[in-house]
């Protein structure tokens, strides 16, 4: 069995229930243990960054101290703005050891920098993807398009994960399990982010070119790693199908849910059903 | 007993306004063995200097201290008025009261203290000075040129036209470099093989020149004026002393698709072949990695035809020694590969090409035959988008640099591709336009205004293909950023220029420094532009950094005047500031033990071993020895050596600690 400590972060446990389902799904198929971080607080998400430095580091190191006063030595945070708040945090407070003793003293607890942090994409890589190929009932042999976003992959000299312009990470993952991803062009164009609570109209405009190209280069579903990126191509749909002035019903799956069909997970442990646009596979 | 002269420099104002130079020259007279101390306003002046030859006769001087400026500027003046004088130059001394005290402090009674110190140092100092002569080496008159481009062809030739023997390494089959793959030059667009060819041919007929192609430096010993060169003849397959170079044996391979260098990838060529009609030497290889023989035994096809009875399949590397007093570096660039932009589609659109790559399409002897046809479907190419500064300067990628020549060829090729497609549209994304140069702004603005190439500024965030168009995605920056899309036919990166794979290798064989960026480093960026910090070694063209061909020419031509000015004289004069392993009577010869840590420590490969031998010629003893020609007086081994067996003439261990044990002992 192996243990790994777990950060859901907020959208995991509301909007995108069903990528906490999946993971947790994929895990169990694989005899991981997924830990929460107990007492665990917001990241900070795009809200911290902008009011305060100092904030914007203390929220994410009192989750990491956390983890290291729990004997974590590997946390895996499946959304990808907290897994880069997350990393910015570890990177400026190891660079800085004179800041970091500040936010220890913020957060009233140590922070050694010991934990590491890992993506969905890394996690799989590192505990699931050798043991793949044993396991597949249902190979998904579908079109997908990988859709990476862009916090992900950004700033590369932070996280150093994939290739920043033309990631392939997922790419690779998905045909392990039968699929063909697709050449195309918006793998980390953005898809306007907050702005799906402020502005839906630009959401709408600038995932409605994501989407399109997806469809236009054939494939069958869109495939991320992100919830923000999930709620504006799956939730914002209607705007989507506004801008285009067409009604398009490509699904957006998360990767482990890809992985999980493939492993003949049923769709309910998935969350396949909380979608907003129905997933037929 | 010593007796000292002090010479306190006023340098104008540069020193006295903020120390008091009389006072100075006062506190001086006052010290131990100092037998004359005067001040002057310039003493580096005739008159100055005149000053301190009458000195050295009048009080029969055994050691000079000049308070002046950096012994940078004129310890050789005052070393040369010493000896006129009948003092042995190295008896002179310069403490610098200008950079190490006047123009860092201000004038306060601190100052002219410390300015006493500094001369009370250096007096003590001289007073362990010892006399010095030059040291004379031999210099064998052969420079080896390494690299065949127009840096090369122009540094070999000017070298034998001094009269100078020259051997000139190419790797290639056939020395041009990338100028022989240029279409036309800015700012004159005449065409570049029809100024580089008459110089090639000059360089193969040239009796100062021996030209080996296909070849590689294998390794490099010894110092200026008496280096050892190893090089490795790479097995050609043919014998050229036989070969007429008649194209009967590339007509007939069988091996056809194999993507041409020359070409930079855009057209093909066989396994024997020459890499262009113009190439010197006009005889063809056989290229082993993509021959049916060497590969899958089986075809000799080449054999069969030719005639004169060429083919050499047995031939063998060989490796020829030489032997050279320079050596000049004039290995050239590259530009960034494929994978370096994921993000413009190269390597996965056919139609993304390189600047390099567009050469070839504009040239005549090129693939298309200098029509502009974009490589997907040979159609022309109606919309064309040119993206400047492609990986240059961007410090996100690693190349914080300008890659300096591509402002110019951007411009360039925008225009031919305008005069060429008349109904043809052109867009270049840029930064900032930088065209520095003679007639050279005046060639953008012709490109701009006359052949209506359209500038927009700003960067290209993307490139992707949709319904077989290219979609370039940028911003017009001089627009508030607007947000650009244009379906292109053709898009041409202006790569950023990167040094050659194999400079980081060569330079570590050469003993010569590198930048981070494995571009080689001048020994001083304004004064020393073609020397290396290695004596003897000379840099010339873009691998030092991206440069255009006047600009490489010229820096040819100054490297090979440094050539030509070192082999002008009859031995080599150096300065005798090195490191010696000190020697002693026998039975002791040294108090070195031989433990050769020093040798280690040379960043010069300056140390030798040295065998003491006894009358019967067995070996007593091995000593360290320094290599006169190789030791740059740096002083590592001397902190390395463990029984002070080395010392550095001039700065020995004894003048340093006199030195510092004037200023304790005040």
């Amino acid at each position: 069995m192996i243990k790994i400590g777990f950060y859901p972060g907020c959208s995991l446990t509301g909007s995108s229930r069903e990528y906490a389902e999946s993971v947790i799904a994929l895990c169990e198929a694989f005899n991981i243990e997924l830990k929460q971080i107990p007492d665990w607080n917001c990241c900070g998400a795009t809200a911290a960054h902008n009011l305060d430095k100092e904030l914007s580091l203390a929220l994410p190191a009192r989750i990491l101290a956390l983890a290291e006063q729990n004997g974590m030595t590997e946390i895996v945070v499946p959304c990808a703005a907290c897994y880069n708040r997350l990393s910015v945090t570890e990177h400026t407070l190891n660079a800085d050891e004179q800041l970091r003793a500040r936010i220890s003293e913020i957060i009233e607890m140590p922070y050694e920098g010991t934990v590491k942090i890992l993506n969905v994409i890394q996690m799989l890589q590192k505990y699931v993807v050798n043991e793949l190929a044993n396991k597949i009932v249902a190979p998904f042999d579908h079109k997908v398009a990988c859709y990476y976003g862009c916090l992900l992959v950004r700033p590369h000299e932070i996280l150093q994960f994939d290739r920043v312009e033309d990631p392939q990470t997922i790419d690779e993952m998905l045909k392990l399990v039968g699929a063909q991803p697709v050449d195309w062009a918006f793998k980390t164009e953005c898809c306007g982010a907050g702005f799906s609570v402020s502005q839906p109209d630009i959401v709408g405009k600038l995932s409605g070119k994501i989407v399109k190209d997806a469809v236009d280069r054939g494939a069958e579903a869109m495939v991320v790693a992100c919830p923000m990126c999930h709620a504006n191509l799956d939730m914002r749909r209607p705007a989507i199908n506004s801008y285009l002035k067409t009604t398009i019903d490509i699904p957006v799956l998360y990767v482990t849910q890809v992985l999980g069909l493939a492993l003949g997970i049923s769709r309910e442990k998935l969350g396949l059903q909380r979608h907003f646009v129905p997933v037929k596979f | 007993m010593s007796r000292i002269g002090v010479f306190v420099c006023h340098c104008g104002e540069n020193i006295s306004a903020t120390v008091d130079v009389e006072k100075v020259a006062q506190a001086a007279a006052g010290f131990d063995d100092v037998v004359h101390s005067v001040d002057y306003k310039y003493m580096c002046s005739d008159p100055g200097q005149t000053l301190i030859k009458q000195a050295i006769k009048e009080h029969n001087l055994t050691g000079v201290v000049v308070a002046a400026c950096s012994p940078r500027m004129h310890e050789p003046t005052f070393r040369k008025a010493c000896a006129e004088a009948g003092l042995n130059g190295y008896m002179c001394e310069m403490t610098n009261l200008r950079e190490h005290c006047s123009w860092v402090h201000d004038r306060t009674e601190e100052t002219t203290e410390k300015a006493i110190d500094l001369v009370r140092m250096l007096v003590e100092k001289v007073k362990n000075n010892k006399p010095l002569e030059p040291i004379l080496v031999p210099i064998t008159k052969t420079a080896l040129v390494i690299g065949g481009g127009i840096a090369g062809i122009q540094t070999s030739l000017d070298i034998a036209n001094c009269g100078h023997k020259v051997i000139l390494v190419e790797k290639e089959p056939s020395i041009g470099g990338h100028m022989s793959q240029l279409s036309e030059t800015f700012p004159t667009l005449d065409c570049s093989q029809c100024i580089l060819t008459p110089r090639m041919v000059e360089v193969a007929q040239h009796p100062n020149i021996e030209l080996i192609t296909y070849a590689e430096l294998d390794s490099l010993e010894g110092y200026i004026g008496n280096f050892k060169a190893k090089i490795r003849k790479k097995a050609k397959s043919v014998d050229h002393s036989v070969c007429t170079g008649c194209g009967d044996c590339w007509g007939k391979c069988p091996s056809k698709k194999i993507p041409s260098e020359f070409n930079a990838g855009l057209g093909s060529r066989t396994a024997i072949y020459v890499p262009f009609p113009q190439a010197v030497p006009n005889k063809p290889v056989i290229d082993k990695s993509n021959c049916n023989y060497y590969q899958k035994g089986k075809c000799k096809i080449c054999e069969k035809f030719c005639k004169p009875g060429a083919i050499r399949f047995d031939q063998e590397d060989e490796i020829v020694e030489a032997e050279v007093g320079a050596v000049v570096v004039t290995t050239g660039f590259d530009v960034v590969k494929p994978e370096f932009f994921p993000e413009y589609g190269y390597g996965k659109y056919k139609d993304v090409i390189t600047g390099l790559q567009f050469e070839r399409l504009a040239s005549a002897s090129g693939p298309t035959l200098g029509e502009i046809r974009r490589p997907s479907d040979e159609k022309v190419p109606e919309k064309v988008v040119f993206i400047a500064c492609a990986g240059s300067r961007d410090p996100a990628k690693g190349i914080n640099y300008c890659s300096k020549i591509c402002c110019m060829y951007t411009a360039k090729h925008a225009m031919l591709y305008q005069h060429k497609v008349h109904t043809g549209k052109s867009f270049v994304f840029y930064m900032d336009i930088r065209a520095a140069g003679k007639n050279y702004d005046e060639f953008v603005r012709r490109a701009i205004e006359e052949d209506k190439v359209n500038y927009i500024r700003g960067r290209v965030s993307t490139v992707y293909e949709k319904d077989g168009k290219l979609i370039v995605k940028g911003a017009d920056t001089l627009m508030n950023g607007e947000p650009i899309e244009i379906e292109a036919d053709m898009v041409v990166l202006a790569s950023a220029g990167i040094s050659n794979p194999g400079s980081e290798e060569l330079a570590q064989k050469l003993h010569v420094s590198y930048d981070r960026y494995k571009f080689f480093a001048e020994a001083h960026p304004k004064l020393k532009p073609v020397e290396t910090n290695t004596a003897g070694i000379f840099l010339a063209g873009a691998c030092q950094a991206p440069k255009d061909i006047p600009e490489t020419v010229g820096m040819a031509s100054g490297a090979a005047s440094k050539v030509a000015a070192l082999f002008s004289q009859p031995e080599l004069k150096r300065e005798p500031l090195i490191a010696v392993v000190n020697r002693q009577m026998p039975p002791v010869f040294s108090s070195c033990v031989g433990c050769f840590l020093c040798e280690t420590a040379c960043p010069y490969n300056a140390i030798g071993r040295e065998e003491i031998k006894d009358r019967n010629g067995n070996v007593i003893k091995t000593l360290a020895r320094v290599n006169e020609g190789l030791c740059q007086g740096c002083g590592t081994c001397v902190a390395f050596c463990r029984t002070k067996s080395i010392d550095i003439q001039g700065f020995s261990n004894e003048q340093m600690y006199s030195e510092v044990m004037a200023l304790l002992n005040d």
